[in-house]
């Protein structure tokens, strides 16, 4: 069976227009060009490709996928030139505005109005992190309020002037990485806090910026007030084991972490969505609830890091140029959905089936908890077990996904849970 | 200093910009004086953004009579100069018995008001016309002539004829005296001095004062405090109408309404404050709105929140306009005017027009006033920029999209920057082309909208972010 559109197909129409030249979107357009699949489109709307890497200026980037450590910068330069050797085309400061359920999809860039009917869709639009209002913070509202990955262009990119004395709110491994770039910019950062018991990044990494940056972690501690007119002068805290508040004077408050899924184009196509990742429910190919529309990358798991984002887009890929060669786009998602007990927040893939055996089940907690085991059941029954490490809000954890052979497609959701 | 207005005009908000434009318009020697640095900047910026039937005013008095008014002139102007409209109607629901037993009652009012267009409808009705209601929605008042609005274009576009119309626009300048005289009046102000034959007050919610050195004690205003939680566009599609409370003694309730611009608005609070200044939102505030957003459309709070902020409004004791001649003292004041001023402005600028004719100012019957401005187009139901190939092919930089979340384009910034009215800050940048306004806050275009802005306008980003260095 063919493409869903192919009555509206033109000879210009990619196979795979691929939504965002993030880590997943480039990694996944380089694997379909390694895999014979042409001709592959990469649309991004911002003016160089790479996504949120390309304004990360600290190392550790590529380990995960290419085996060598770069920067953020160069990694973007590296995964776009692996896509266009792949044969990828690409597509600056272009703007898909709808992914119809048809199959249409509409664009914008500065050449003018678009429609292309690709044979699928492979959205990999990232997550951005939840700014100060959608984290429902009161108080004024002045300048001085950023998140990290607008502080990150505002000082790597267009070198503006930020503040003097900052707080990073939130824990998490980006947490650390605003304050490094606070640093690099010349701002003291008073203190980062989180309202969870403890940081959430990798312990090394916490130790060693805290040790070279000196600075102070609030745990249990959540912003309660921003203040000041016109500029930040200041925010108030809550400890939230005493109760007791008090106010840091700075004129800079960096919001960090807490990723939400830039969902916009998958909702509006008409996917079912997952009410824990806020992404797209789906297989563990990417494919969602409509045809011919694949997700990747942080739009289906928020937010993993660049290297994890990169493997999804890969992994879809490969799965995705499976089933082009064999002809077959014309599927929605089918399978049984996964669900979690608390303390586990989210697992992905949303929806398995026996004859789609995921490597790994990525999965995240909204708690630390100590060595657990997670217990995988489908009414009553037992699939699998599986001893975790240690687990941290913010960070996946990932089991065996063996037991999704045995899961029996009448039998209602799976429930994973710790035991 | 030699030069002197025919008019001085305190406030350049929306009621001062109607004035403003109207009286240029009619060949007066127009200045606004303005303290914020853009107009706009008080109460007319952080409203519920509706344009108002009219229908529950208090029977016979001014503002009934200039809101019905109003409400006309506005949505034919609206029209006439491209400002977002949507007559999506409003429905009044009941929660309660209390709430159940006003409703014939205002119906009656809305009768003596002269709007017969409203109905009661029973519960089945009012689910079947918004069935995200939640749990406990009772009966209800349809008012199918309320609609939702751009507020901050109609001051803009106001603003904008009456500049044309040769009015000074003295922005980044308060009152603090005024010497009256036989002639004509001085104004002491923070930036100098300004001589004028008449002075009209519009200072919103300082009007009170600026009433005061006219040596009037008629009314004071209390800034009431409401704020707002601005929800997500994907909520848009939970809710069609606009949502209003029923009032009771108890309470005015807090309304859920669509936005011109796609999104879904809750607010606002009520509360009494004594600083003027003081748009702050609360744990209070915020809690209190997300209850009550909960309750009256559940699925809402599954979606993202993208801004929260407050207004202030004008509220005085009187609870009517405040709008006075005092022929003697060339002093007109157009004072103590709230949420309704919005809709009420354009009537209000006749209204103020006619008293001045009436102490004898000759105002030149309308001549060739040229083309209505064509404001941009920041409307969901509008064609946006980005969605015009003939704009983009004439101009690329209408296809460069900059704040993706609002779509907002690059073309849109720099106009709003070359304005006859022109944008000098990012609220400003904000209000002309919703860059930055949307669920990312500047995630990801913050630092390109500053940085485009800073050089649009001449300015350093330090300054337009106020940066101490």
């Amino acid at each position: 069976m063919s493409g869903r559109s192919d009555g509206a197909r033109s000879p210009a129409d990619p196979d795979v227009l691929v939504v965002g030249a993030g880590p997943a979107g480039l990694s996944a357009a380089a694997e379909l060009g390694r895999l014979g699949i042409a001709p592959v489109l990469v649309v991004d709307r911002e003016p160089e490709p790479g996504g949120i890497p390309r304004h990360c200026h600290h190392a550790g980037f590529g380990l995960q996928d290419l085996r060598r450590a770069m920067s953020g910068p160069a990694y973007a330069r590296r995964l776009t030139r692996l896509a266009a050797d792949s044969g990828a085309r690409l597509s600056l400061e272009t703007t898909v505005t709808r992914v119809d359920p048809s199959g249409a999809v509409s664009l914008v860039s500065p050449s003018g109005l678009a429609e292309l009917h690709p044979r699928v869709v492979l959205l990999a639009t990232g997550a951005r992190e939840r700014p100060r209002s959608a984290r429902l913070v009161p108080g004024d509202r002045p300048a001085g309020v950023f998140t990290t990955g607008q502080l990150q262009q505002w000082v790597h990119s267009h070198h503006l002037p930020v503040g003097r004395r900052a707080v990073v709110v939130g824990a998490e491994h980006v947490s650390f990485s605003a304050a490094l770039t606070l640093r690099e910019a010349g701002v003291e950062t008073a203190a980062i806090v989180t309202d969870l018991p403890r940081h959430q990044t990798l312990g090394a990494f916490a130790l060693a910026s805290r040790a070279l940056l000196r600075i102070p972690l609030l745990t249990s501690t959540r912003v309660v007030a921003v203040h000041g007119r016109g500029r930040v002068s200041a925010v108030e805290f809550e400890d939230r084991i005493s109760g007791r508040r008090r106010t840091i004077g700075v004129d800079t408050v960096v919001f960090t972490g807490d990723w939400v899924p830039d969902h916009e184009l998958v909702r509006r196509a008409g996917t079912r969505m997952d009410p824990a990742t806020k992404g797209p429910l789906t297989d563990g190919g990417g494919q969602t609830s409509v045809i011919g529309i694949v997700a990747a990358g942080n739009l289906v798991h928020p937010a993993e890091t660049a290297g994890s984002a990169a493997l999804g887009g890969r992994r879809v890929a490969q799965r995705l140029a499976g089933r082009l060669r064999r002809g077959d786009v014309g599927r929605a998602v089918d399978g049984v959905e996964v669900q979690v007990d608390e303390p586990l927040a989210w697992a992905w893939p949303g929806i398995v089936r026996p004859d789609d055996v995921p490597v790994r089940v990525l999965l995240r907690t909204s708690a630390f908890t100590g060595r657990r085991t997670v217990s995988v059941e489908q009414a009553g029954r037992v699939l699998g077990r599986a001893r975790l490490r240690h687990a941290t809000p913010n960070r996946s954890l990932s089991i065996p996904g063996d037991w999704v052979a045995d899961v029996d497609l009448l039998a209602g959701p799976i429930e994973l849970r710790l035991v | 200093m030699t030069e002197v207005a025919d008019v001085a005009i305190v406030g350049a908000g929306v009621v001062g910009c109607a004035i403003a434009r109207d009286l240029a318009r009619h060949g007066l020697a127009v200045t606004v004086i303005e303290r914020a640095a853009d107009v706009g900047e008080g109460t007319s910026k952080a409203n519920t953004a509706i344009l108002h039937t009219g229908f529950d005013t208090v029977p016979g008095s001014l503002e009934s009579r200039l809101v019905s008014r109003g409400h006309h002139l506005c949505a034919a102007y609206a029209e006439e100069v491209g400002i977002a409209v949507e007559p999506t109607g409003a429905l009044l629901v009941a929660w309660d018995d209390e709430q159940e037993a006003a409703l014939p009652g205002l119906v009656e009012k809305a009768r003596a008001n002269g709007y017969d267009a409203a109905q009661c409808i029973d519960a089945a009705e009012v689910r079947r016309r918004e069935p995200h209601l939640g749990p406990g929605a009772r009966s209800g008042i349809e008012v199918p002539g309320e609609s939702i609005i751009d507020p901050w274009s109609l001051t803009l576009a106001l603003a904008t004829e009456a500049v044309r119309a040769n009015a000074a626009l003295r922005l980044g300048s308060s009152v603090e005296g005024i010497e009256e005289g036989d002639d004509e009046h001085v104004l002491v102000l923070s930036d100098g001095r300004l001589r004028a034959r008449w002075v009209i007050n519009a200072a919103g919610l300082f009007s009170d004062r600026v009433d005061r050195m006219f040596g009037h004690d008629g009314f004071t205003v209390t800034p009431r405090r409401g704020q707002l939680i601005v929800f997500d566009k994907l909520a848009r599609g939970l809710v069609s109408r606009i949502l209003l409370p029923v009032p009771t003694e108890r309470s005015k309730g807090v309304l859920v309404s669509p936005t011109v611009w796609g999104n879904v608005l809750v607010g606002p609070t009520a509360e009494d404050l004594e600083d003027r200044g003081d748009t702050a939102t609360t744990e209070a505030g915020i809690a209190e709105l997300m209850r009550a957003g909960r309750a009256i459309l559940p699925p809402l709070l599954d979606e993202e929140v993208t801004a929260t902020y407050a207004g202030l409004r004008a509220a005085t004791a009187d609870r009517d306009y405040q709008i006075r001649l005092h022929a003697t003292q060339r002093y007109v004041c157009a004072g103590g005017i709230r949420s309704t001023g919005l809709t009420g402005s354009l009537a209000i600028a006749e209204h103020v027009a006619d008293l001045l004719r009436s102490a004898g100012v000759v105002l030149d019957p309308r001549g060739d006033l040229g083309p209505p401005p064509s404001m941009p187009a920041l409307g969901e139901a509008q064609r946006r920029p980005y969605q015009r190939a003939d704009l983009i092919e004439r101009d690329p930089e209408f296809g460069r999209l900059l704040c993706h979340c609002e779509r907002a384009t690059v073309g849109e910034v720099r106009d709003a920057c070359r304005s006859e009215v022109p944008a000098t800050d990012l609220a400003g940048v904000r209000r002309r082309t919703r860059a930055m306004n949307g669920r990312c806050q500047g995630f990801y275009c913050g630092a390109e909208v500053v940085a485009l802005t800073a050089a649009e306008t001449g300015r350093s980003v330090g300054e337009l972010t106020r940066v101490d260095r």
